[in-house]
């Protein structure tokens, strides 16, 4: 068996002495993961970074196999956050929650494309928590939790948009809500693009998208918690904001 | 001599499990000892079991001494008000190996890492922030690998230590000695560019 694919690596794992177990994140073959041999050396080791783009060779006798994986580097993305601590918890958040939520050589390439478009923009402060935000949207989609944020869940409307059921996911207007306002999380504008972005809202979009990561997706993944990475993102973005 | 053997072999393979030995290196090694027993088995011998009866975990750096802390802790000549931290024993070694850093240490023991369950209750961080606080420390050097998780735990490091008055710097990142940029990865390059100084 044999398959040629590119994709961002997602974890490193030495394995032995001299070898590694990554997982990356593939348009053709979903989360793949693979024995890479040296792959601790001084050669390959600075090339496996989580969110490193690479040109993926995976070999195995049998399709159930472990296999292995020949790597040559696309590009670095570890290289231009390492200096920010923000754009780091990012890369640890993105690479955590895919790791966290994709089934194992399942093709999601609509979230791949998606994926690889946030990685690439972490180097630009003033642009990616809003596209992780988005992100963390359409990762809910991708799995079978979307949100439908078209038209009020009460009134019908399409103007007036302001919060989100808990229990539908729905998006509700602040007629709509009334006296239930309270109890339904938030919609900010930006997630309908509208308005500028605030840190407010971005806040208050990840305690949306948390509500239904870890009330719909976990316990459909096993009720395991949510990756601790996604809530040092959060603590920083509070923190910096 | 059947348990002389089963002797041996109990040695080989005992061997084998050490880092960079397989059972192959493994046999030739214990072979080597066997035929210079007086001058070499002997003396490891004897220095494996001194060393199993008093290596322990310095209780302040987390350093591997033969006491409850460790000549580098204890010692005046290297109260200078630096502390490096670092990921393991291992870098510790490798730095005093250079002979360049004069200060004291701190061992993490592991970086931060989700794979691994390793959060920062499981590292030696609060003690960190208590000997910043205790012991006179002015700067914080934190020489850990230049890897995400290495430097995810370098930025939360630095977090704790804001507001408690020390000056917190790390490790310079670029071309190694003798490395040809033809052989590095771009990462490398694109630090060692960011770092540039005036020539």
């Amino acid at each position: 068996m044999e398959w040629r694919d590119q994709g961002a690596l997602l974890s490193v794992r030495r394995h032995g002495e001299t070898s590694a177990i990554i997982e990356v994140f593939t348009p053709q073959h979903g989360r793949h993961a693979g024995v890479v041999r040296g792959g601790t050396s001084r050669k390959i080791a600075p090339i496996l970074q989580p969110g490193a783009q690479l040109d993926l060779t995976w070999r195995a006798r049998l399709d159930e196999h472990m296999g292995s994986f020949t790597v040559e580097p696309i590009r670095s993305r570890a290289a231009s956050v390492m200096g920010d601590r923000l754009s780091l918890a990012g890369l640890n958040a993105v690479t955590a929650m895919l790791l966290f939520t994709l089934p194992e050589r399942e093709a999601h390439p609509a979230l791949y494309a998606r994926s690889i478009t946030m990685l690439d923009l972490l180097g630009h402060a003033d642009a990616w928590p809003l596209a992780y935000l988005r992100w963390e949207v359409a990762l809910l989609e991708e799995m079978g939790f979307g949100l439908d944020l078209t038209r009020c869940a009460v009134t019908g409307s399409r103007d007036d948009l302001a919060y989100v059921s808990p229990r539908t996911g729905r998006a509700v207007s602040a007629e709509g809500a009334g006296e239930w306002a309270d109890k339904l999380l938030p919609l900010p504008m930006c997630l309908l693009g509208q308005g500028p972005v605030e840190a407010d809202e971005i806040r208050d979009g990840l305690r949306t998208t948390g509500h239904f990561l870890g009330q719909w997706l976990a316990p459909s993944l096993g009720n395991k918690p949510l990756p601790e990475a996604r809530q040092r993102l959060i603590d920083l973005l509070d923190r910096h904001f | 001599m059947a348990d002389a053997t089963r002797d041996i072999e109990n040695l080989i393979e005992l061997m084998a499990k050490l880092p960079g030995l397989g059972p192959r290196s493994a046999r030739r090694a214990v072979l080597h000892m066997i035929k210079k027993r007086g001058l070499l088995m002997t003396p490891l011998a004897d220095a494996m079991h001194i060393v199993a009866a008093t290596a322990r975990e310095c209780l302040n750096c987390g350093n591997i001494g033969t006491s409850d802390v460790c000549d580098i802790c204890t010692s005046e000549k290297r109260a200078t008000g630096e502390l490096c931290v670092v990921e393991d024993v291992a870098d510790l070694w490798a730095m005093e190996r250079g002979a360049s850093f004069a200060g004291r240490y701190h061992v993490l023991g592991g970086t931060l890492s989700a794979l691994d369950s390793m959060g920062p209750d499981e590292l030696r961080i609060p003690k960190l922030v208590d000997r910043v606080k205790t012991e006179g420390i002015t700067e914080v050097i934190l020489a850990l690998n230049a890897t995400v998780d290495g430097q995810t735990t370098a930025h939360y490091i630095a977090e704790q230590l804001e507001g408690l008055g020390v000056s917190v710097t790390s490790l310079a990142q670029g071309v190694p000695i003798g490395g040809e940029l033809d052989y590095l990865d771009d990462g490398t390059i694109t630090a060692a560019l960011r770092a540039r100084k005036s020539f």
